[in-house]
């Protein structure tokens, strides 16, 4: 810490001039972006822990809300769905397929949803202190990502019940598909929640397009139902191009042992791969894009 | 001295859109032009700060001087010229932005010290410091949402002056907390000062201004209109508001005069008369008779009404002032001119330059006519001590 005046004006002087600010460039900006990113990694840990520790602050149950939640869907589907439905009868540890299922989707759905309203949540920041503004989505992303950690526990505790815990090869899956996750949830809690800023609409819509979106992929129904019911190539490509479909196929490739003789889209591994790189471009995009949008920011709050 | 900070040919402007829903949107698609409306907050603004400068920026609400310290603060982008700086820069735009209401003391000193850039590592240094500077020991694992708002910005600034800024932006947030707090920002805003530390601020308490800064630039309608000592600053500044509320008085008198048939009287001649002659701006010694001569003219009449005069310093603190209701002396209505004098004796001020105003009031205290900067004068004075007031001092060692 420089004490004197000339000492500090010296230690300036030999530092360049820095523009204020976010760099604007569409490309060259990318790595700027990063760097600020990584310097503020510690800000990011603590917004993250913020949003876990006062989401539950006053609640006497507090931390265990966050497993009520994904459990009352389970139990929903599994007797409505499992039983009174009988989608039970043809997948077996239906319980555990479901909860495969909803893990993949919560996760995904809570980082779009919580990153979508990220920048509008801390418009005060926003308007009062610089900081990449990138942590705020990404800390809405952190937060999505502990509650799935949580969640992930107890499915393997659940498989280690019923005596079916994966093991080997199957992380491979699980692997690939958590990344497309948070790749595809990322790069959308970005954009959307820089549009979100312009348009509070899109909030709402993100609402709609996330009820739809569990129904587009088979989470309380197996590919086999839906394969058996499409038999459209082009309809059946078009179902497996959403990454989250695949992302939950991979899931339950990784964790529903019990599935191993049902069919699976062919594939699934290099499909899984096309996605992760795609998810990786429209990450690089949208980051750009949010850089762009985050200029006007506090003015539009 | 090294520049700290550079900004060239800064412009900024906000469109301030009427609708917002997207069906107000879809209606007037295409004729969105009409129902924008183009704001310049701040035009071809030029400025360097050198570093362990004090700067205020001062100027009527809506001058742009927030928007300017944002940008300063790379919170908003420039539409036009560049914002370059220097050092690393703390922003105190709003004490306990990104405070959690749910979330203890400890909690939030964590989480704001981190959002004004200190790392883990130091906020557990500085920790104990803060949390002493707060003086709010006892309620540190409480809930700030249960905290008094005065607690509040205690535990904000302590937080803020312990970032170790090369640039410091504050945005009003020096008056915060009771007087001994305040005292305490004081001086640690000293404590920066004497550190060579660079600090940008925004106020309307003039006299902070006065105090603090080594040089002040006033902003009108996104314009630098003065830049230079705080002295001149103020003096344009002050006279700009002087002007804007002259303006309201005659409007209010000019409707007066049509609805309650009131005539308006002016000061029309001020000057000074001492013993060297009479003249506008005089220069008398210690002691010596200064005469306040003044000149009025109504187009009517007036009755009911007082005169006063005041001595001022040049940044418009009023020293002394008095009226003739409370010299107990009655004016006669005034018809056409009237000419009045003021004798003031045995002046008790130093050496410096003073100003004197007048004022003609009604006794209901409506006001009439005012004019802050009337005549100057200045005391030639060889006794050397601190402060306008002239007293004889001595001193002796007690046996």
């Amino acid at each position: 810490m420089t004490s004197t005046p000339a000492d500090r004006a010296a230690t300036l002087a030999e530092q360049p001039l820095r523009t204020a600010g976010p760099r604007l460039g569409f490309a060259s900006g990318t790595f700027s972006s990063i760097k600020d990113i990584v310097a503020q990694r510690e800000l990011l840990g603590m917004l993250v822990r913020r949003e876990l520790k006062a989401r539950y602050k006053d609640s006497s149950l507090g931390f265990l809300w966050t497993l009520m939640r994904p459990i009352a869907m389970l139990l929903i589907y599994y007797i409505a769905l499992g039983k009174f439905l009988g989608a039970a009868r043809n997948i077996p540890d239906f319980a555990i397929f479901i909860y495969t299922g909803l893990t993949a989707w919560g996760f995904f759905a809570e980082a779009v949803t919580a990153g979508t309203g990220s920048v509008i949540a801390n418009s005060g920041l926003v308007k009062k202190v610089y900081l990449p503004r990138e942590v705020f989505p990404l800390s809405a992303i952190g937060s999505a990502l502990f509650n799935f950690g949580v969640q992930l526990m107890i499915l393997l505790a659940a498989t280690a019940v019923v005596g079916r815990f994966p093991t080997g090869t199957r992380w491979g899956y699980f692997f690939m598909a958590t990344a497309i996750l948070v790749l595809f949830g990322t790069a959308l809690a970005l954009l959307l929640s820089a549009w979100n800023v312009y348009l509070r609409d899109i909030q709402y819509l993100v609402e709609i397009f996330v009820l739809i979106f569990f129904w587009v992929s088979p989470i309380v129904y197996s590919w086999e139902l839906f394969a058996n019911q499409v038999a459209n190539e082009t309809l059946r490509e078009l179902y497996l191009s959403n990454p989250i479909t695949l992302a939950v196929l991979g899931f339950q490739k990784a964790f529903w042992v019990a599935g191993d003789g049902k069919p699976f889209p062919d594939h699934l591994y290099s499909r899984m791969g096309i996605a992760l790189v795609v998810g990786i471009v429209l990450l690089w995009l949208c980051q750009r894009v949010f850089a762009r949008l985050q200029a006007n920011f506090a003015q539009e709050l | 001295m090294t520049t700290v900070v550079q900004i060239e040919g800064l412009s900024k402007h906000f469109v301030l859109r009427k609708e917002k829903s997207l069906k107000e949107r879809v209606v007037n698609f295409g004729r969105s032009r009409k129902h924008r409306e183009d704001f310049w907050a701040l035009r071809d603004i030029d400025l360097q700060i050198e570093s362990g400068t004090t700067l205020g920026l001062i100027g009527p609400n809506g001058s742009g001087k927030s928007t300017l310290l944002k940008m300063v603060g790379g919170i908003l982008q420039p539409d036009s010229g560049s914002v370059k700086i220097r050092g690393r820069l703390a922003a105190l735009l709003e004490l306990g932005a990104g405070f959690h209401p749910d979330l203890t003391g400890r909690e939030n000193v964590y989480l704001n010290a981190s959002i004004l850039g200190l790392s883990r590592v130091q906020i557990d240094r500085y920790f104990d410091a803060i949390v002493d500077f707060s003086g709010i020991e006892a309620f540190i694992d409480t809930q700030v949402k249960f905290y008094s708002s005065g607690m509040y910005v205690r535990l904000a600034f302590a937080v803020a002056v312990h970032v170790d800024p090369d640039i410091l932006l504050v945005d009003e947030v020096l008056a915060v907390g009771d007087e001994p707090f305040q005292r305490k920002c004081l001086e640690r805003i000293r404590e920066f000062q004497a550190e060579g530390r660079t600090i940008v601020m925004v106020t309307h308490g003039l006299d902070q201004v006065a105090e603090f800064c080594d040089r002040a630039v006033v902003l009108e309608k996104g314009r630098i209109v003065t830049d230079g000592t705080p002295r001149e600053a103020l003096r344009t500044l002050r006279a700009d508001f002087e002007e804007v509320r002259q303006e309201e008085v005659e409007r209010r008198q000019l409707a007066e005069e049509h609805t309650l048939n009131r005539a308006i009287a002016r000061f029309t001649g001020i000057s000074l008369a001492t013993s060297s002659g009479v003249t506008s701006s005089a220069e008398i010694a210690p002691g010596e008779q200064l005469t306040v001569l003044m000149e009025t003219f109504t187009s009517g009449e007036v009755t009911d009404f007082k005169i006063g005069v005041g001595i001022a310093t040049p940044l418009g603190t009023v020293l002394w002032s008095t009226t003739t209701e409370l010299l107990g002396d009655e004016v006669p209505p005034m018809r056409g001119t009237g000419m009045y004098q003021f004798a003031l004796r045995d002046i008790p001020l130093t050496a410096g330059e003073y100003t004197i105003q007048t004022t003609l009031s009604g006794l209901d205290g409506r006001e009439i006519h005012h004019v802050p900067a009337a005549a100057q004068f200045s005391v030639d004075d060889t006794l050397s001590s601190i402060g306008p007031v002239r007293l004889a001092a001595s001193f002796d060692v007690r046996v």
